[in-house]
Order: C-alpha cells, then sequence, then structure tokens
C-alpha cells in the first residue's frame, strides 16, 4: 500500500466520522471524494486486496435491490462483503465502500465486493474494479437530461465491456433486447437470464415508444410477450434474432400485490429453488432472479439463497412497509416511465386507501418532467381513492392525473410534503394503507419527515 | 364537427412524452363536442396527409429519426401540398430539425431534410454543451400569450427569410442560444424545441392549432373556452420554477437568464 493512498484512507475515514457526528448525513460519499481526490486509483488499490474479487450491478432500474440482495446472499454463505448500501452509486460512493472497510494500516476487511454503479459510472467502475461478475439489469428511458438517449448508454457499455478479458462475465437480462444487443457484440463470457412465465405478460408493447429494434437488420420486433416496458420474449420477423434462451429462469410466479411474490428459480443444469419474497411487482422478480444467478455463479448454496431471499427486508424507499399512528405505510420509489409503469399495475392491483405521489424535479430527479407523459397513469382511474399529489411538481403531476381521466376532484395538491404526508394518512385512517409513490429526492425528504415523527431510520443507519 | 389528427410515426419519434400532446388534442375537442379520429401511421403505412387536418411528430433518438427522415423524404410533396391546403403540422425537438433543409452532424456527412420549413440545423461539435433546461417563451401567434416547456437539443437552428419564429425567448436558449428566437412557422406549419408535452401546460397554443385545423373543413370556428384551472396552476408553477414571474400573463422584468 503507497503512502498515499493510506493518507487517502486516513483522511477519508476522517471525514466519514466527522459527518456522522455532526449528522451533515450519512457519510456515504465525502470519504470517498476525500481519498480519491489524495489517490485517484483508490478505488484500483484498495479493490486489488478483495480476496474473492468483486461484482458489478448496473441499469436503469433494480440496482440498489439487486446489489443488496446479492450482498446479503453472500454474507449469509459465509463471506465479509464490502458493498455501497446506501446506493451511492457514483465512484465517490464506490471508494467510500471501500474505505470504511479498510483497516487504518490499509487491510482491507471485506473479501468481495458487490457494489451498484449508475449507468454512466460503469466503464470508469468496470475499468478501476476489474470485477469477476457484471450484472447488467435493464436499459429503459430515463432523465435523458441526464443520461441522454438508450443508444448513447449502451454505446458506452459495449466499449467499456469490450475492454475487459475473459475473467469477466457478464451476467444479463435476455429479455431487454437493449441489453441484449450490447452483450451480443462482446466475447466474454455471458449467461443470459429472464422470465419464462407467460402468464406475467401481456401481449403488446404498452407504448410504441418502447418498441426496439433488431440490432442485426434494424427491424422492429415482435413479442410473443411483454413482460415489462420493451422486455419480453422478442423475436425479429426478418432475420430470425431472438432472445436468448436464459441459462437461469423464472417460472411459476405468483404476484401478491404490495405484499410481496413467490417464483421458481431453475438452472440449465437441472436444479432449482422456489423462493418467497416480500419484495412486491414483477420488477422485483426480475432483481431476485438476477441476484439468484450472481449468487450461484460466485457459488453461494443454493439453500443459502433461498433462505436469503425469502427472508430479505425491502430497503426505504423499495417496498419497506412501515407503521404510522396505525396506518400501514409503503415507499415506492419511481423514477423512470417502466418503473412507474410497474409500481402503478402493482398499487392499482393492491387498491390502497390513500395514495400519495410526490414528484420533484432536482438533478437526481432529473429536471426534465416529461417523463409523466410516457407513464400510464391511467391504470389509476378506476381506484376508488382520492390521490394527493405532492412535490416541486405537483402541478404537472395533477394535470397529467386530469388528462389521464381522473375526476379533479378526486385529486388535491398539497405541495409540502410532509403535510402531505399527514393529510393523505389522515385520509387511509386507522387500518388503512397508505402507498407513496415519489421520485428519488422526494423519498429522501419524506425519509427526514418520517424520521423526525421517529417512524423511519436515517439512511447510514440502513 | 370533427377533427383529423394523425401521430406520424408515434413508434420512432416519441422520446419523452411525445403522446402528451395528442392526449390534449384529443380532450381539447371531446369536451367541446368535437369528434376527434386520431390515425397513427408508422414507416411505410400508406397515408394521404392532404385528408389530415393536423399532423403531428415528435422527437426521437439519433437512430430513429435516421429511419424516419428516409420515410419522411418520401412524403415531402405529399405533406406540402397538405400544408398548403390548410393542414397543420406541428414538429418537436427532432422532427423540427428533419423538416428543414439539412442537418449537419458533428461528424459525418449531412442529413438532407425535407424543406418544408425554411431553417438550417448544425451540430457545433462533440465538445459542445447540448442546450438543456426549462425554457419560456413569448409566442408570436396572437392571443397565445407565453410557452412554458423542456428543451434538450445538441443541434442549433438558424432560419431562413421564409420562417418566422414561433416565439422569443424569455429563459433559456431556443433555436440557437444566440438570437433569441425560439421554433418557427410558415404558413400552418409550426416547429419548436419545447420538446414532449408542450400542449398540456399551453392550452391557449393547443386552441390555436385546434381552430386553425378546423378551418380547413369548417372555416372559422369558434372555440368555447373550458375549466383551465389544473393548466393554469401548472403553467403558474412552471414559470415560477424557472424564475420567470407569471401573475398575468404577462411578463414582468426580469430577462433570459442564460445563454
Amino acid at each position: 500500500m503507497s503512502l498515499r493512498a493510506l493518507v487517502g484512507i486516513t483522511l477519508g475515514k476522517l471525514v466519514g466520522r466527522l459527518s456522522r457526528l455532526l449528522r451533515a448525513g450519512g457519510g456515504t460519499t465525502m470519504p470517498g471524494r476525500v481519498a480519491r481526490a489524495v489517490d485517484p486509483a483508490i478505488i484500483a488499490h484498495l479493490a486489488a486486496d478483495l480476496r474473492l474479487g468483486s461484482v458489478l450491478v448496473s441499469g436503469t432500474n433494480g440496482k440498489t435491490t439487486t446489489a443488496r440482495l446479492i450482498a446479503s446472499c453472500c454474507e449469509r454463505g459465509g463471506w465479509r462483503v464490502t458493498h455501497n448500501r446506501a446506493g451511492a452509486n457514483l465512484h465517490a460512493g464506490v471508494a467510500a465502500a471501500l474505505v470504511s472497510r479498510t483497516s487504518a494500516i490499509g487491510r482491507a476487511r471485506g473479501e468481495i465486493g458487490v457494489f451498484e454503479v449508475d449507468e454512466l459510472a460503469l466503464p470508469r467502475a468496470a475499468r478501476d474494479l476489474r470485477p469477476r461478475l457484471i450484472v447488467l439489469t435493464n436499459l429503459y428511458r430515463d432523465q435523458l437530461d441526464r443520461y441522454g438517449e438508450i443508444d448513447h448508454i449502451a454505446a458506452r457499455w459495449h466499449d467499456a465491456l469490450s475492454a475487459l478479458g475473459p475473467g469477466t462475465t457478464v451476467l444479463f437480462n435476455a429479455d431487454d433486447p437493449a441489453v441484449t444487443a450490447i452483450v451480443a457484440r462482446l466475447s466474454l463470457p455471458a449467461v443470459p437470464f429472464g422470465i419464462e412465465d407467460d402468464r406475467c405478460g401481456r401481449p403488446s408493447l404498452e407504448d410504441a415508444a418502447d418498441a426496439r429494434y433488431c440490432y442485426r437488420c434494424g427491424t422492429p420486433f415482435t413479442y410473443r410477450v411483454v413482460f415489462l416496458s420493451h422486455a419480453g420474449k422478442y423475436a425479429c420477423p426478418r432475420c430470425g434474432t431472438a432472445r436468448p434462451d436464459p441459462c437461469v429462469r423464472a417460472d411459476a410466479i405468483t404476484l401478491r400485490g404490495t405484499t410481496g411474490a413467490s417464483a421458481s428459480i431453475a438452472w440449465d443444469n437441472g436444479t432449482h429453488l422456489t423462493v418467497d419474497t416480500a419484495l412486491p411487482g414483477l420488477y422485483n422478480v426480475y432483481n431476485v432472479l438476477a441476484a439468484a444467478a450472481a449468487a450461484a455463479h460466485l457459488g453461494v448454496s443454493k439453500e443459502t439463497i433461498r433462505v436469503t431471499l425469502s427472508t430479505f427486508t425491502p430497503a426505504f424507499g423499495r417496498g419497506e412497509r412501515l407503521t404510522w399512528n396505525g396506518v400501514a405505510l409503503q415507499i415506492l420509489l419511481g423514477k423512470n416511465p417502466a418503473g412507474f409503469n410497474e409500481l402503478l399495475r402493482t398499487v392499482a392491483s393492491a387498491s390502497p386507501t390513500a395514495l400519495l405521489i410526490a414528484i420533484n424535479d432536482l438533478t437526481a430527479d432529473g429536471t426534465d418532467v416529461s417523463w409523466l407523459w410516457d407513464v400510464e397513469f391511467e391504470m389509476l382511474r378506476d381506484l376508488p381513492s382520492t390521490v394527493t399529489v405532492s412535490g416541486l411538481r405537483a402541478h404537472d403531476m395533477a394535470l397529467r392525473l386530469k388528462y389521464a381521466g381522473l375526476p379533479t376532484d378526486r385529486v388535491r395538491i398539497i405541495e409540502d410534503l410532509p403535510q402531505a404526508l399527514r393529510v393523505a394518512a389522515a385520509d387511509a385512517g386507522t387500518g388503512g394503507t397508505l402507498i407513496l409513490l415519489p421520485t428519488y429526492t422526494a423519498m429522501l425528504q419524506a425519509r427526514d419527515a418520517l424520521r423526525s415523527m421517529g417512524v423511519a431510520r436515517g439512511f447510514w443507519e440502513d | 364537427m370533427d377533427l383529423r389528427v394523425c401521430h406520424l410515426y408515434p413508434d420512432l419519434l416519441n422520446l419523452y412524452g411525445d403522446r402528451g400532446n395528442v392526449l390534449v388534442l384529443e380532450r381539447r375537442c371531446r369536451d367541446r363536442g368535437i369528434d376527434v379520429s386520431v390515425t397513427r401511421a408508422r414507416v411505410g403505412d400508406a397515408l394521404d396527409a392532404r385528408t389530415q387536418d393536423l399532423i403531428f411528430l415528435g422527437g426521437g433518438e439519433d437512430r430513429q429519426q435516421g429511419v424516419a427522415v428516409v420515410d419522411l423524404r418520401r412524403r415531402a410533396a405529399d405533406l406540402g401540398a397538405a400544408a398548403a391546403s390548410g393542414t397543420v403540422i406541428l414538429a418537436v425537438c427532432g422532427s423540427y430539425q428533419l423538416l428543414g433543409h439539412v442537418y449537419h452532424p458533428a461528424e459525418g456527412p449531412a442529413l438532407e431534410g425535407v424543406h418544408l420549413l425554411d431553417l438550417e440545423t448544425r451540430h457545433p461539435g462533440r465538445g459542445a454543451r447540448r442546450l438543456i433546461g426549462n425554457i419560456a417563451i413569448e409566442c408570436s401567434l396572437p392571443g397565445v400569450g407565453a410557452l412554458v416547456g423542456f428543451e434538450n437539443h445538441g443541434g442549433v437552428t438558424d432560419l431562413g427569410a421564409g420562417a418566422t419564429p414561433l416565439g422569443r425567448v424569455r429563459v433559456g436558449y431556443g433555436n440557437n442560444g444566440e438570437d433569441k428566437t425560439e421554433g418557427a412557422m410558415q404558413g400552418t406549419i409550426f416547429g419548436t424545441y419545447l420538446h414532449g408535452p408542450l400542449l398540456p401546460k399551453n392550452p391557449s397554443f393547443a386552441d390555436a392549432l385546434i381552430g386553425l385545423a378546423l378551418r380547413r373543413r369548417f372555416g372559422e370556428v369558434r372555440l368555447a373556452p373550458l375549466d383551465d384551472d389544473v393548466e393554469s396552476a401548472a403553467r403558474r408553477a412552471a414559470l415560477a420554477r424557472i424564475g420567470a414571474s407569471y401573475p398575468t400573463d404577462r411578463w414582468r422584468g426580469r430577462g433570459a437568464a442564460s445563454s
């Protein structure tokens, strides 16, 4: 370990302790920022000490939950894990996780690294970490003001992954043609995963905007079944390019509204396991499937995987259930049309007594709220409850609901989020259920409000 | 009375909430007892543009725009004839660029447009900043007032003598970030960088387009006023959020914040 790296580690740790002490925040990125300022190569240095290597998880949706599930499987399997738990998924977050799991004399406390990384951070993270496994969950339209177009991210990913050697395996969502197109042009070992159960899908794409074009000949793909956004069983009617047969498959899926799901996960070698998870919605079946496939690839036993996935408690904002003055409160983070559509499907099937939607347009949310018009809020038309809208873009949300066909007297606008939470909870009433659908920064605001009322924990305690 | 709307390339040019515009056109007609038919025409589909009252085109990713423009060139004469007979064409973002003469990308050969709008667009080069952010303009159409929206484009557009700006930039970049012009109008053809759901928060512009489109077959039509409380509140909130005060549909003080 170089002196420079040691100084970086020491200063980083000091800053982390200070920011916790001062309650300035969770200290999930500052230690990393400081350590990288002192030693720009700190990630590569510290990652080299991880005895069992590292795993990267990236994609538009499902990063945090999938990475957490993989980390939990590894922990239960007996390994010491270094993991950016709080969802700090840029370079500073990865560096901070490594620094906090390194001793003062520069010795790694973790044996294996499990890191979720932002789509645009993946190329650099892959170069620095040289991961043994990269998990690609999906690529949907998301925050175009920040990420640019899907094709742009796909090109960056392809360039980054092409530079890796055969020591890296890519575990990818075969149902997503945008992801498959990238992997199809790589020479790395690749393992496809996917959903088999056609009963979970729909016959056609929800919105024409999600159409994908064959990456070999440019013809629009046709779908036998669509599971989520543009993910499904697709094939090109012209050149025959099709979804690869998954080596790890989810079948016999049961969705239980907002309370969870179960699925049978099977591997090519004939082994399988049945998972019952508290994580709701088909999008979480994908997360569970990806995590099971990843953990098995790393060598965690199937029984350990089954127990871990079946006892996993959702993270804040990812389906965690809280009780607040006798109201069951569930917070489901929505970031983009694909994610939001799945949340709405889940919510509509659960029929909560009150619903609160909080839309912000800060940098972490995406400053462009145009995406609200790509979300099928029409699904809420038959929900009997009043919908409260909140956040910096509450009025945009109210307008979207009007054009989705909700009568204006069923939509209430309360821009102040803590106030909106109180009113919506009163709506739900004792014994009722309140579901909050926030964008990212609205979720953090809600957490702060609930923490000050003693209902939720701080994100650094997570 | 009925309005025939065509959404051209809904699968290719629908990058970010563009379909919101079609939802608004439908709803604002139906609420007034005007029937609406929406035709969704894709690449290769048979379409007689002259039968349509209003044709809408959205924005797309580079690759999708490349596919769309090939089909669009084939339709150029038909679209031109339709516009000459009074059909309204509204193009936002990427398709706005395609309706011009040419697009010069950062690298590679120039992409010929369909020459329906007298304008040219060039990408200033790989290193250049994209023009991204909330935007508010004062619309040149009488009675429309301010338009509020979001822009996100790499290309910069210069208008020729045949086109007039759709409006003047108050906050944001507009056509090129320099001359304060935004969008273009030429007869019944309208183009703008205010992308995605342009019409929901700008109901007066939506109504102006509906009125113009109905004129082709029904002459001057008086559109009944609608309850626009939710629209007005969303407009006010958006304008306040981007730093343009907006008490009575008139601008006060404050000039452009950027460009």
